[in-house]
């Protein structure tokens, strides 16, 4: 599903971000990708997006060459992939309900099937009574868990996440990550970006820990 | 398709929903557009109406064949029914030696003094009042020059000289009403392209969560891209309201000057054709700056 080939990501600065990084995450595989702060968490998330570009190297996503994709491909890759944010990037004009639908908007769904993935998607996040509320009316996990439905609602077969629990206490980071627990037993492949180490000794799932901008962990899959 | 349609209004009401949510910068876009159209509109709609007056004056263009002495009668009938023939000509007048001499008696006040004279000094001439076809000047002059060439004709001239010069100042005064819609029109450009420019980077980071959902530019372009049709059509609208109440203002002053040389010309306000006329410019411009301002801005706007 996502394949990282020798990549390495060199920003303008003149930083090595990623160093010779290669692993092969397979369809409804679902891994934590962990790292002292400044790894290369964030760069490798951002590369499977092409917000950045490799520098070197291949990255395959869903069977699609994002090293070498046109810019007017990347919307269309984008729509394949739910990403939550640390910020979550919320829209603060919008309530729950529109939030959420955007990427359906986006992808030009009907208006009738809108409502009812919407209702859908908050129902998984416990949200369903919040969604006529404005972010700003809601707290910082149910912010969270509305990113969450936001990514899932046009069904991805791919989700990452960016510490999705970053300023949660223990409980409710729990529960987000349980949520995308659930979401991998769907079927959905999962790569979540985190510093919490208590939820890799809970899920037991593949991990891949960068160094330092150096895939030391994880590259072939074994587990735990 | 009615699903296309609707997601459009949608669209559309939203972008209306953007605009409203910053009346104040709205509004004073809408009145600077408004004012800027209303110049070049106003211009035009005068110059039509001067145009008009002068198509309607009492005094139009004529041009008088003075003959020379001792002419057979005979040809003098000929001479007149060939001019009549002309397509320029409106109707002709025939004034024989004799009527001019009656006419400038009357009129001079020398009367007695005019009978020592042992012959009639005046020459017959031919006056033709020229069609309103007819009424571009070089037409004129081309007949005046043509008549000149036979060889009953003493002189002919045309005498409403300020009729030429009214023309061309008008022609002139069209030009520049083009030269200056052209600048204005450029100005409206500027003027919604700021804003749009504002508003594209105010939204900044809903543009870059679009992006990174996997918006296209297209559908980010739209909102910004009816805003600015909007605001430009709001601006029409608003001139026509600046030229419908100046030019009311101006009716009173300008039908008494009216009064003062003919009487009964009523100027012609706004028409539906100059309203139509300013709304497609005004929409037109809006789309094309919002278009130059978006296709600048939301390629530099990227998902850190
Ligand atoms: N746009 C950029 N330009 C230059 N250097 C950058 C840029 N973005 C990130 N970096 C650098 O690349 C390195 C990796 O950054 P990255 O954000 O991927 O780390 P991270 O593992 O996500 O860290 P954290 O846990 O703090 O979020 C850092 O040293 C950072 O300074
Ligand atoms: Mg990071």
């Amino acid at each position: 599903m996502i394949q990282f080939a020798q990549v390495s990501k060199r920003y303008e600065s003149g930083h090595e971000a990623l160093r010779n990084v290669s692993f092969f995450l397979e369809k409804r595989e679902m891994a934590f990708l962990i790292g002292r702060s400044g790894a290369g968490k964030s760069t490798l998330l951002k590369l499977i997006i092409r917000v950045e570009n490799v520098t070197q190297g291949q990255l395959i996503v869903n069977e699609r060459n994002v090293t070498r994709m046109k810019d007017r491909h990347i919307p269309r890759l984008r729509r394949e992939i739910g990403v939550v944010f640390q910020n979550h990037r919320l829209l603060h004009d919008r309530t729950v309900f529109d939030n959420v639908a955007l990427p359906l908007v986006v992808s030009g769904v009907g208006h009738r099937e809108i409502g009812r993935r919407v209702r859908a998607a908050l129902d998984k996040v416990d949200l369903l009574s919040k969604e006529r509320l404005y972010p700003i009316m809601l707290s910082g996990g149910e912010q969270q868990r509305v990113g969450i439905a936001r990514a899932v609602v046009n069904r991805p077969p791919v989700l990452l996440a960016d510490e999705p629990t970053g300023n949660l206490d223990p409980l409710l980071s729990d529960e987000i990550m349980d949520i995308f627990h659930q979401f991998n037993q769907f079927g959905v492949t999962v790569l979540v970006a985190t510093h919490e180490y208590r939820h890799i000794d809970r899920l037991r799932k593949r991990v891949l820990e960068l160094d330092n901008g150096r895939l030391v962990r994880g590259a072939s899959e074994e587990h735990g | 398709m009615t699903e296309y349609l609707l997601r459009h209004v949608q669209v559309l009401l939203a972008s209306v929903g953007q605009l409203a949510r910053a009346p104040g910068s709205t509004l004073m876009t809408v009145c600077v557009i408004g004012i800027t159209l209303a110049l070049p509109a106003m211009l035009y709609l005068l110059v039509d109406n001067a145009k008009s007056v002068i198509r309607n004056w009492q005094g139009r263009p004529q041009v008088s064949v003075f003959l020379k002495q001792n002419v057979a009668e005979q040809d003098v009938l000929s001479l007149q029914q060939e001019l009549a023939r002309r397509p320029e000509t409106e109707s002709i007048e025939l004034i024989t030696s004799d009527e001019a001499l009656e006419e400038f008696k009357t009129r001079s006040g020398f009367g007695q003094a005019l009978d020592i004279l042992s012959e009639n000094p005046l020459p017959a001439s031919i006056v033709i009042h020229i069609s309103d076809d007819a009424g571009d000047p070089a037409v004129i002059e081309a007949l005046v020059r043509d008549i000149e060439t036979r060889p009953e004709v003493d002189l002919a001239q045309w005498d409403l000289a300020w009729v030429k010069r009214l023309h061309v100042i008008l022609k002139l005064v069209q030009r520049a009403v083009i030269v200056l819609a052209a600048l204005l029109g450029l100005a409206v450009i500027i003027i919604v392209s700021n804003t749009s420019r504002l508003a594209i980077l105010n939204r900044r980071d809903e543009i870059e969560t679009m992006k990174l959902i996997g918006a296209t530019d297209g559908f980010i372009r739209r909102p910004f891209l009816y805003g600015g049709v909007i605001q430009g059509v709001l601006g029409a609208v608003c001139a026509i309201i600046i030229v419908s109440v100046c030019l009311s203002l101006l009716d009173g002053p300008i039908a008494e000057l009216m009064a003062l040389y003919h009487g009964g010309f009523a100027m012609s306000g706004i028409n539906p054709r100059t309203i139509s006329m300013l709304l497609v410019a005004g929409g037109v411009l809006g789309w094309l700056a919002a278009r130059t301002a978006v296709g600048r801005h939301l390629r530099r706007i990227e998902p850190q």
